[in-house]
């Protein structure tokens, strides 16, 4: 949708409260620096390469000077070949440092790229589920891959070459002041010019790249989303409103690319002028020392080597400066990410669940994902360990917060969850999930083969493992039926499998997993009533000896349940068996009663008995 | 035994990741080595990439002009400096010394002006390109049926749409009209050194075909390694998009670990690649660099040579400097661009092969507008098979309906059901037989005055990012604002909408997160009503309507169905639903078994009897005792 929700991103707040801009780049840009820390003796061996190379590059116009003053114009034949000798040794060893330094300095580069892939990777497995729901996910493939892409140039091309332009800058400024002082001061003239303009491109392009990052991460967040969507956009006929829409959020992408292209096409020619000019200065000024005699020709062709020398860096430096801008901008969008903070962590005490019997208690939990608008309040209850409670109320009442609390999917703000007497705060979340699998409404499979999608429930299980999982499951006979049974591919979701299918697999999964908790959030309307006669023997199965929390939408899960909560508001209104809850005639009752169409009093406590 | 286990997961996740790659219609270009009927491939579509450049002549034909003029100026620079140098100061004319510094200021001004302007038509050229590109990406893939969406992975046409047409757009616009301006360049160097001095310039260009070698080189090593890279990248998106997606299942099975593995192991590809271009690329460069330096040492060695014979000025000697340097940058950019050739290369054939997917289901050119219908639907025949499957999911399906017939479909798993209601809305095409909407086949009208009367509520209902009123404005975006919520009445959506804190302007988290599975089915309730379709289509499998709490939804999608004489299909598993339909289509294998009443159907099909199993006997018992207890088992 067009009208996209404008989202706090980590950089629209960072720009926000990040007035102060040029603090921020050089905060930046030092933790971009430290991400080169384990790499430093690397790091030192090339800038020590640099020095070499740096050398070798002002060394040359000076040997040629020398073999076309001294040689040359006195007509030293030998001495001109003893020169061209050095020259020769030179540039071999130019090339060879080049080779060097190259192949460690982008080394670094690839690894640190590939290292923050792996951090940002690592963090989106660890962040909060309401930070992820809250982000969309094309912007997060694109801070991963097209904003780690734009550091690539500050790790392969500026930092590698920084140094050798200073060096060759120094060497050249102290050159040409030995050469000619009065010459060298006038190729300073341009140098204030260029500083100005170089502060003022730095800036704006700052701004034009932070504004690229940003709609390439729009642009991709909507594509992954619409092709996503493609069923729904044909089937509600909006094919023109969606490519409209597209070419608009395409055009803002394209805009801000322009505008980042004025900054950059603007920089370079911009120096170009002022370079030109400065060695025009030298040669007019230059040919003035000539024609007075102050100067010698040689000098001066010497010198007017040295001072393309002298600008080149300057340049290149300023163009590094500008290709930085990129990066630093991509970095805000990456550390944005990085510095969030993570689900919580295990205290540094936490226990390592071995054994999980399957008592469950909930005690006076109070709950909000969003600060003050609490989803769960003083929630109570206990399991005993094999029991199966069906969570009971409207949709939103907050039957799912409180089956994602057991996990340690989030933790309540008030009270405490407990499994097994322990404090979930107080357990390692690795291995309290360890003895818990979940199968949700909506069957989530991975794109893989099926053995692999049902194995998935746990580590390391073996094909047999599977293969009776699945049978238990009811979905050995559809599996086998096709041409390549468990090796069949599935495409992301599971597709092309049936919803019932994927149910199936998915409760194969969970069974594979072998826990000791079940989390089950109903959805058996996928399923026809054959499919479901299966599926409700392999539930049973599972349910068998595990503590089973069911959110539940069939009423013979209620009526078989050992305890009924019925949720509210957040609240739990009413507690107890079925047929407890039914003689109450209280909300579950009603609830009940409203399922039917006429509802006749006193009916009602008999469907607990009606033989299922 | 802990690297073993390790060694175990990284297998593992290379099998899940062959398989990833298996699935990908670009197979060729991804697993095969880059073999030579595969290069003239991806030639042809880098080729076939280039006539996008038609669109924008203009801007291409600016660019290439301004960049010709800023090599001239280029050129005429270090001939104004060695006029002054030769003639300013060799004969002592002052006055040339000014007009030469004057006139090399004004062409260096000039120069930035074109320089500006070559960049900023170039990338306009480029993003055009790209923007092109996207578009009819974008608009292809919704137009081709959903067959495509079922086999393909969006992360993969996502990498295509983002990555691979960047590669492309940037050779195409700007590589391009570099590497024309680098070769235009080159020449004019080349006659401007003979001009110079003919033996001097052989002298230099005999040091050329080394450095070209290396660059070569360069380019054939290195060019299929770019298509790996881009691959990798590709294969990362994919993974970082199926795992934000399916978070929650990863963290409820404990699987942060394999899924970093599985990545950290792509991660190590993309690694490796890039070694080894970086090795190719360093075994090359710096040595075409001194071959290019060579260059020069011959220059000043045989020109000091010939300078001392007196055969050559110094004048010349420095202008000759000049010039090679030119000649130097020219022989790098044009290798560096083309380093990138096969990358673009591979990128295009990837992009093409997308464009290039024939659309199934296409509008005939002569379409016609399909009238407002009163919901007659016949389906003639019907027989449909998936594209690269043997077996035919329908198999000659054949029913007439009247216009405000209830019309259920029920069948057990894979029978055809989803395939048989994608008919109608020509999300499919028949591969034979005919679908007709009040007498006309579905084929003969045009796409949106089909899709545009026909109400769908699908499986598991996407929601997008946006507010809950865009969400129900799907299928209308101009909806007014009461419209919208009268639709969300009826489906029951309105009091929890309103009850958000940001009401009908409330976002919609990702893929719904912050909505309970009901209510996500009430928006897409209220999206279908919203409409005001004449025909409805209902796949009421994912809805939790049988639960105890859930009644709001069947309400609302009673009210939906019976609404004033719509036609519907619905795919139904609750007895309730298939009871008071008008004609019952029992589906098996691709067929219709048995049609009728729930009652003939009960009598003749021991298959419908099966389908609906306990939810027979308790209707049965319904209908003895009357009472809702025995209901209780309706509960499918």
């Amino acid at each position: 949708m067009s009208a996209a929700p404008q989202r706090v991103s980590g950089i629209e707040y960072l720009s926000r409260i990040g007035q102060d801009r040029a603090l921020n780049e050089r905060v930046i840009a030092r933790r971009l620096l430290s991400e080169l820390l384990p790499y430093r003796s690397q790091v030192i061996t090339v800038l020590a390469l640099n020095v070499v190379s740096a050398l070798c590059q002002a060394g040359t116009p000076w040997l040629i000077s020398q073999a076309i003053d001294r040689h040359v114009v006195s007509g030293n034949r030998s001495g001109l070949a003893g020169i061209m000798v050095v020259l020769l040794a030179v540039y071999l060893l130019e090339a060879l440092i080049t080779r060097s330094q190259m192949l460690r300095i982008m080394a670094i580069g690839y690894r640190v790229l590939a290292s923050f892939r792996e951090r940002l990777f690592e963090r989106y497995l660890r962040l909060p589920m309401k930070y992820l729901n809250q982000s969309r996910i094309g912007d997060l493939i694109s801070r991963a891959i097209s904003d780690v892409s734009s550091l690539n140039s500050i790790f392969t091309q500026s930092i590698a070459f920084l140094p050798g332009y200073l060096l060759s800058l120094a060497g050249t400024l102290i050159a040409m002041i030995i050469l000619s002082p009065p010459l060298a001061l006038a190729s300073f003239l341009v140098i204030p010019l260029m500083r100005l303009s170089d502060a003022y491109f730095a800036r704006e392009a700052r701004r034009a790249f932070r504004n690229i990052h940003h709609e390439t991460g729009e642009v991709t967040a909507k594509l992954e989303e619409d092709i996503k969507g493609l069923r729904e956009a044909q089937a509600f006929n909006r094919i023109e409103t969606n490519i409209h829409r597209f070419r608009n959020s395409i055009l803002k992408y394209r805009t801000a690319n322009l505008q980042a292209v004025n900054v950059t096409a603007a920089s370079a020619p911009t120096f170009d002028i002022l370079s030109t000019l400065g060695t025009a200065i030298v040669v007019g000024f230059g040919a003035y020392l000539v024609i007075t005699d102050s100067l010698t020709i040689g000098v001066l062709a010497a010198f007017f080597i040295y001072a393309q020398q002298f600008y080149r860096p300057i340049q290149l430096l300023s163009q590094v400066r500008t290709q930085v801008q990129s990066s630093l901008a991509a970095s805000e969008r990456i550390y944005s990410v990085l510095d969030e903070r993570c689900e919580p962590e295990d205290p540094p005490d936490a226990i390592r669940l071995e054994e999980v019997r399957g008592d469950i208690e909930f005690d006076d939990v109070t709950f909000a994902y969003d600060p003050g608008t609490p989803v769960l309040r003083n929630i109570s209850f206990k399991l005993k360990q094999g029991q199966v409670v069906a969570l009971v109320g409207q949709t939103g009442a907050g039957k799912t917060t409180i089956a994602n609390l057991i996990p340690r999917f989030y933790q309540p703000q008030e009270g405490s969850v407990r499994v097994d007497g322990l404090d979930l705060r107080d357990v390692q979340a690795k291995s309290l999930r360890a003895h818990i699998a979940v199968v949700p409404q909506e069957p989530f499979l991975f794109s893989g083969t099926i053995e692999e999608n049902i194995g998935y429930g746990r580590e390391g299980s073996t094909r047999e493992e599977i293969m009776e999982a699945a049978r238990q499951a009811g979905a050995h006979d559809f599996i086998e039926a096709l041409p390549k049974g468990y090796e069949t591919q599935l495409s992301e979701r599971g597709k092309p499998l049936s919803q019932g299918q994927r149910q199936m697999i998915s409760i194969a999964r969970a069974i594979v997993a072998n826990p000791r908790i079940l989390i089950l959030d109903e959805a058996m309307g996928t399923l026809d009533s054959r499919t479901e006669m299966f599926i409700q023997g392999a539930l049973d199965q599972l349910l068998k000896d595990r503590t089973s929390i069911i959110i539940a939408h069939r009423l013979s899960t209620v009526r078989n349940a050992d305890l009924v909560l019925v949720i509210e508001n957040g609240r739990l209104v009413e507690s107890g068996t079925h047929d407890e809850l039914v003689e109450q005639r209280g909300i579950y009752f009603d609830l009940f009663r409203r399922q039917f169409r006429d509802p006749q009093p006193g009916q009602g406590g008999r469907a607990g008995e009606v033989p299922n | 035994m802990i690297r073993q286990e390790q060694q175990n997961r990284i297998s593992g996740s290379g099998a899940l990741l062959k398989n990833l790659l298996a699935r990908r219609p670009a197979r060729g270009a991804d697993l095969k080595p880059a073999g030579r009927p595969d290069q003239k491939k991806q030639m042809m579509a880098l080729l076939r990439a280039l006539t996008y450049l038609s669109a924008y002549k203009r801007d291409v034909i600016g660019a290439s002009i301004f960049l010709i003029l800023v090599s001239t100026a280029s050129l005429v620079v270090p001939q104004l400096f060695r006029y002054a140098i030769d003639t300013g100061i060799g004969q002592r004319q002052k006055a040339a010394i000014v007009v030469a510094v004057g006139v090399i200021f004004l062409v260096a001004t000039a120069r930035a002006v074109f320089a500006f302007l070559q960049s900023y038509l170039a990338e306009r050229v480029s993003q055009s390109i790209g923007e092109d590109l996207r578009v009819s990406l974008y608009s292809h893939i919704h137009q081709l049926s959903y067959t495509f969406s079922n086999t393909v992975h969006s992360g993969q046409i996502l990498t295509r749409m983002t990555g691979d047409v960047d590669q492309v757009r940037a050779f195409v616009g700007g590589g391009v009209i570099r590497l024309s301006g680098a070769m235009i360049l080159f020449l004019a160097c080349f006659v401007l050194l003979i001009q110079l001095n003919w033996k001097l310039a052989l002298i230099t260009f005999a040091t050329l075909p080394a450095s070209f070698f290396l660059l070569m080189r360069i380019g054939r090593k290195v060019g299929p390694l770019f298509g790996r890279i881009q691959q990798a990248v590709g294969k990362l998106s994919i993974i970082m998009q199926e795992d934000l997606a399916g978070m929650r299942v990863i963290r409820a099975f404990c699987r942060e670990a394999f899924e970093l593995d599985r990545f950290k192991s792509v991660n190590r590809e993309w690694l490796r690649n890039n070694n080894l271009f970086l090795h190719h690329y360093t075994n090359n460069f710096p040595f075409a660099l001194f071959f290019a330096n060579v260059a020069t040492l011959v220059i000043i060695g045989y020109g000091g040579w010939e300078s001392i014979a007196g055969r050559l000025t110094i004048g010349e000697l420095v202008a000759f400097y000049s010039y090679l340097s030119f000649l130097h940058y020219t022989t790098i950019l044009i290798s560096f661009v083309t380093t990138y050739i096969l990358g673009a290369a591979s990128a295009s054939t990837r992009v093409f092969e997308i464009l290039d997917t024939p659309l199934d289901v296409r509008e005939s050119p002569d379409a016609f507008e399909l009238p407002a219908i009163s919901g007659q639907v016949e389906f003639k025949d019907v027989r449909f098979r998936y594209p690269g499957s043997r077996a035919e999911t329908l198999k000659g399906i054949n029913f007439t309906i009247e216009p405000g017939q209830l019309v259920a479909l029920v069948g057990p798993t894979g029978s055809g059901k989803s395939t048989f209601i994608n008919l109608i809305p020509r999300l499919h095409d028949v591969s034979s037989g005919a679908v007709m909407i009040d007498g006309s086949d579905v084929r003969e009208v045009t796409l949106s005055s089909l899709r545009g009367q026909i109400g769908v509520v699908l499986q598991e209902s996407l929601l997008f990012s946006g507010s809950m009123r865009e969400n129900i404005a799907y299928g209308k975006p101009n909806a007014l604002d009461e419209e919208i919520e009268t639709a969300a009445r009826a489906a029951q959506a309105h009091d929890f909408i309103t009850k958000l804190p940001g009401g009908y302007d409330s976002l919609v988290e990702a893929g719904g997160a912050n909505l309970s599975g009901g209510q996500r089915q009430r928006i897409a309730i209220a999206r279908a009503i919203l409409i005001e379709p004449r025909l409805l289509i209902l796949d009421d499998s994912t809805s939790a309507v049988d639960s105890v709490t859930e009644i709001g939804i069947q309400e609302s999608l009673d009210h939906l169905m019976r609404e004033d004489g719509r036609t519907v299909f619905v795919i139904a598993h609750r007895i309730s639903t298939i009871r008071d339909a008008d004609l019952i289509l029992l589906l098996s294998e691709g067929r219709i078994l048995s049609q009728g009443t729930h009652e003939t159907l009960l009598r003749e099909s021991p298959l419908y009897y099966d389908i609906l199993g306990s939810q027979v006997t308790d209707f049965a018992g319904d209908q003895l005792s009357g009472g809702p207890a025995t209901q209780t088992g309706v509960t499918t």
